[in-house]
């Protein structure tokens, strides 16, 4: 069947399962309807949390005080390890301690509106209301926020927000709400409530009618492959923005856990919604093996210009002002440089195209701080962005000081995952994604300070309820036993694949064929995306994904550290995915915040969306690895929140 | 295209924890705006193309934060640039003809896996022993009910900004792990927050320290060692809070 032409067999519509209600009652309300678990039975019930980011640590830290009997695995050495300890910005939360009318519902109202309008609107109204939560007991626990003289914690705007709702810690406020999630954790596991299982990766999701009854991990140290029985299992296992290769994302991070799940029946949301931040560091040569991000808040002082000719090869100091073209001040007269993420990156992409691409390699756009410089002086640029100077330079071998950064547009977070209902719960019972991992609040994107307020939420303050509701059926059920030949199986099937990559002797190593991946996921699934590129991607992945189970070479054995055997079967779901998202974009015929189809766009250049086909989630179901996926929808409905078009001119 | 050098990379391999283990020697042609761990996976791209195993190390975010990565180069921890993790060295910092020596973390308490990888686990256990505020979700009073002065907030957080790599006890002579105890430790008891089990905690994360790594003899080489700068005064701090500890903590109350 020709991908994105014929409608799908048996789409059904999906059920959310949002309770009834006024949407500022439905929380608190749907929390008493719950069913709860008696304290003294909770210890009756074995979760299984994998991955400890803040979703996993704050999810498996949480359910051990409540008494659960947890089993947390991480693939790290250590569950500080998660690529949450890298972001960087801050963490929103409607406190509104500087009193300038955040509230609830704005945040909930920004939120859905930054995100295209293409979220539920009553998850995203129970994360705003949450959120205040996070930031005390993220101060309980001793993150260091930054506080103003007298004490007291000090806000900021972020991502053009109006109001001050941001918490941060200095530029590292991933690493410290991680290192607080990840203390109350071990606490749990000094407690003996969290049985922790580090350097485990979950290699399958095992179901037995229907439900999931527990997963199969190797040890990554020993190659052991072992199976873990649980009445629930939750997967708090991040994004997939490794899929375009070089991202911001940390090398390891991976679509495996929510991949093998996605086989054994969990639909997979939106995977074409993913997010391209505009300010990180431009590629250096063809090795480059990841990018870095430059905090957002650089644009709260840099300005963002081109030479005005293309080609134009001097050195920026050498380029008169006249010859400059700050593009997005001349476009955006209102926002400047502080136009969203999606904005900021199409349009650098856009010049770069046209030839106006500067350093070595003409992939960057110039981030200027002169003009701040000679307002504030020095010192006063040095103490807003001294870090993130001295990181340019180490990484660059350039003095921002005195000429101006270079950025490009680079993969830093992927919105898709996936499908959850109002519980977080897949659509395999027993079976939860919390975090990244989950298709998630942000709809079509994600505004800055909201992933590490999302991944919080779910894992301290959504998950632990919602998880009862479901396992106040089971009492008196034990755990599926790990003889049972639902486990055996997965077990083989696993040890089958580590044997299938050594055998496979090919000549290439799999960092290449990631490479090529990655560069045709950039070209065609991107920051623009057309239907003639989607459809070259659909015969250019199969293609390439056919070499690479021919070709691959992995070396040395499956009873050792082998990080070749490892990245093998990441890069295969990759593939994979790759494919998928290339359909979900395909499908979607309209523009949306990160999904920008060149075919869809207003007059001005804008997103245009089209609110009366595709206001919907769209979740695919796996059908077998030959066999193209189902296209589901959840349609979306916005009662509280009026549809506009976004613009920032 | 930027400018190449070359260099000649001798590299420590060793199968596991009880093998034997020697250096191997790769000759590098490099570009000096690689990343010293792109560096490190061109060659093992080029052993691999070899038939050749690839060289184990491990890192993860390469951006100085998540404390993954993490050699001796040229017998210094995480390399020759201060305040910098392996991940964010680059190779403008050698010059051509320049020998890298590169093995893995050297501690009793850091046994090798495989080649640069080393088992950090024994801080994970340092964490667990009382590396932590004992507030259950949930349980919190409203953030700005305690104010925290904003030096002391700042002082904790040069110490919170440790990120477990493990290079003070590689640098350190005696393989001790005072500079990472001393960093949790001082973040917590400079905070009100802290103070509830704060006598426990130190005299707890102490004892477990010492079971796995060696004393601390104040030689410094921590700090110098640290990409987060981490200062030695939290050393003299712990130090003093565990004396303090080992009198709060007697059994008698009228004792202490």
């Amino acid at each position: 069947m020709e991908p994105g032409t014929t409608p799908q067999p048996n789409p059904t519509v999906l059920d959310s399962k949002v309770p009834d209600g006024p949407i500022a009652d439905l929380w608190e309300n749907h929390k008493f309807s719950m069913n709860l678990v008696n304290p003294s039975n909770k210890r009756k019930f074995e979760v299984i949390v994998v991955g400890t980011g803040l979703a996993g640590a704050s999810a498996a830290a949480t359910l051990g005080e409540l008494g659960y009997r947890v089993k947390a695995f991480t693939f790290h050495d250590s569950p500080r390890r998660a690529h949450s300890i890298a972001a960087q910005g801050g963490i929103n939360a409607a406190k509104n301690y500087p009193n300038d009318g955040d509230s609830v519902h704005r945040l909930f109202y920004d939120t859905v509106k930054g995100g295209d309008y293409r979220s539920r609107e009553a998850n995203v109204h129970r994360l705003a209301e949450v959120s205040v939560n996070i930031i005390d007991q993220a101060t309980a626990q001793g993150v260091p926020f930054a506080r103003d003289y007298g004490g007291l914690l000090d806000n900021r705007s972020f991502g053009g927000a109006q109001v001050s709702r941001t918490f941060y810690a200095r530029g590292q406020t991933g690493q410290q709400l991680l290192l607080g999630a990840y203390s109350a954790l071990m606490r749990q596991v000094a407690a003996g409530t969290v049985e922790l299982h580090n350097r485990s990766e979950l290699l399958d999701v095992v179901l037995k009618d229907g439900r999931a009854c527990g997963i199969v991990t190797r040890d990554l140290l020993s190659g052991e492959v072992t199976p873990h029985s649980a009445h629930a299992v939750v997967l708090a296992t991040g994004g997939y923005g490794n899929v375009y290769f070089l991202s911001t994302n940390a090398m390891m991070c991976n679509v495996t856990a929510a991949w093998r799940a996605h086989r054994r029946g969990a639909l997979f949301a939106n995977p074409c919604y993913t997010q391209i931040h505009p300010t990180c560091i431009p590629a250096s040569d063809d090795f480059q093996s990841k990018l870095t991000l430059m905090s957002e808040s650089l644009r709260n002082d840099g300005r963002i210009w081109v030479p005005s000719g293309a080609g134009d090869g001097r050195a920026a100091g050498d380029i008169p002002e006249g010859e400059r073209d700050y593009y997005l001040e001349r476009k955006y007269p209102a926002f400047g440089n502080l136009v969203p993420r999606d904005v900021a990156s199409r349009n650098a992409k856009t010049v770069v195209d046209a030839g106006h691409g500067v350093g070595p390699l003409n992939n960057g756009v110039f981030l200027d701080f002169a003009a701040a410089i000679e307002r504030d002086g020095h010192d006063a640029i040095a103490t807003r962005y001294g870090n993130l100077f001295d990181m340019y330079q180490r990484i660059t071998g350039e003095n921002p000081y005195t000429s101006p950064m270079r950025i490009y547009p680079a993969s830093h977070y992927t919105m898709g995952g996936l499908w959850v209902d109002y519980h977080l719960m897949t659509n395999v019972p027993g079976l939860y994604a919390v975090g990244e991992a989950n298709f998630s609040d942000h709809g079509a994107n994600r505004l800055g300070a909201s992933a590490l307020m999302q991944g919080l939420a779910d894992g301290y303050f959504v998950l632990p309820y919602t998880i009862g509701d479901d396992l106040a059926g089971l009492l008196g059920d034990s755990v599926v036993p790990t003889d049972d030949p639902v486990f055996t199986a997965a077990v083989a099937g696993v040890e089958d694949e580590t044997g299938r990559w050594l055998s496979t002797n090919g000549s290439r190593s799999v960092d290449h064929f990631h490479r090529e991946l990655g560069r045709i996921v950039w070209d065609n699934i991107g920051m623009a995306r057309t239907e003639s590129g989607l459809r070259k991607a659909l015969s250019d992945i199969p293609a390439l994904r056919d070499e690479f189970h021919r070709d691959v070479r992995v070396l040395g054995s499956a009873d050792t550290l082998n990080q070749s055997l490892e990245k093998a079967g990441r890069v295969a779901d990759f593939f994979d995915l790759a494919e998928l998202m290339a359909r979900d974009a395909l499908e979607r015929e309209e523009s949306c915040g990160g999904h920008f189809r060149e075919e869809h766009q207003t007059a001005e250049g804008e997103a245009q969306r089209d609110d009366d086909n595709f206001s919907h989630v769209a979740a695919w179901e796996w059908n077998g690895p030959d066999t193209p996926q189902t296209r589901h929808v959840e349609e979306l409905t916005f009662d509280n929140v009026a549809l506009s078009q976004r613009s920032y001119k | 295209m930027s400018d190449t050098i070359s260099v000649t990379v001798k590299v420590w391999r060793q199968n596991g924890p009880d093998s034997p283990g020697g250096f191997e020697t790769h000759p590098q042609q490099i570009s000096i705006d690689a990343s010293f761990l792109e560096m490190l996976d061109l060659l093992n791209e080029q052993l691999n193309d070899r038939g050749e195993e690839p060289i184990v190390f491990e890192s993860d975010c390469r951006e100085g934060i998540c404390g993954t990565c993490g050699v001796m180069i040229n017998g210094r921890a995480h390399g020759p640039q201060k305040a910098t993790a392996t991940c964010q060295l680059h190779m403008r910092e050698f010059a051509d003809g320049d020998e890298i020596v590169i093995e893995p973390f050297r501690a009793a308490g850091f046994p090798v896996i495989r080649d640069l990888a080393v088992d950090r686990s024994p801080l994970d256990h340092i964490i667990e022993s009382g590396g932590y505020i004992s507030v259950g979700s949930g349980a919190a009073p409203d953030a700005n009910l305690t104010p925290v002065p904003k030096d002391a907030a700042e002082q904790a957080f040069d110490a919170a900004a440790c990120i477990g790599c493990g290079a003070c006890v590689a640098a350190c002579p005696n393989s001790a792990a005072q500079l990472f105890t001393s960093a949790k430790v001082g973040h917590m008891a400079l905070l009100p927050q802290g103070q509830p089990e704060r006598w426990s905690r130190t005299e707890a994360m102490v004892d477990v320290m010492e079971t796995y790594f060696g004393s601390c003899t104040n030689h410094g080489e921590c700090h110098e060692a640290c990409p987060k700068e981490i200062s030695l005064d939290f050393i003299a701090y712990l130090n003093r809070d565990y004396v303090r500890a080992k009198v709060k903590n007697r059994a008698l109350s009228g004792q202490r």
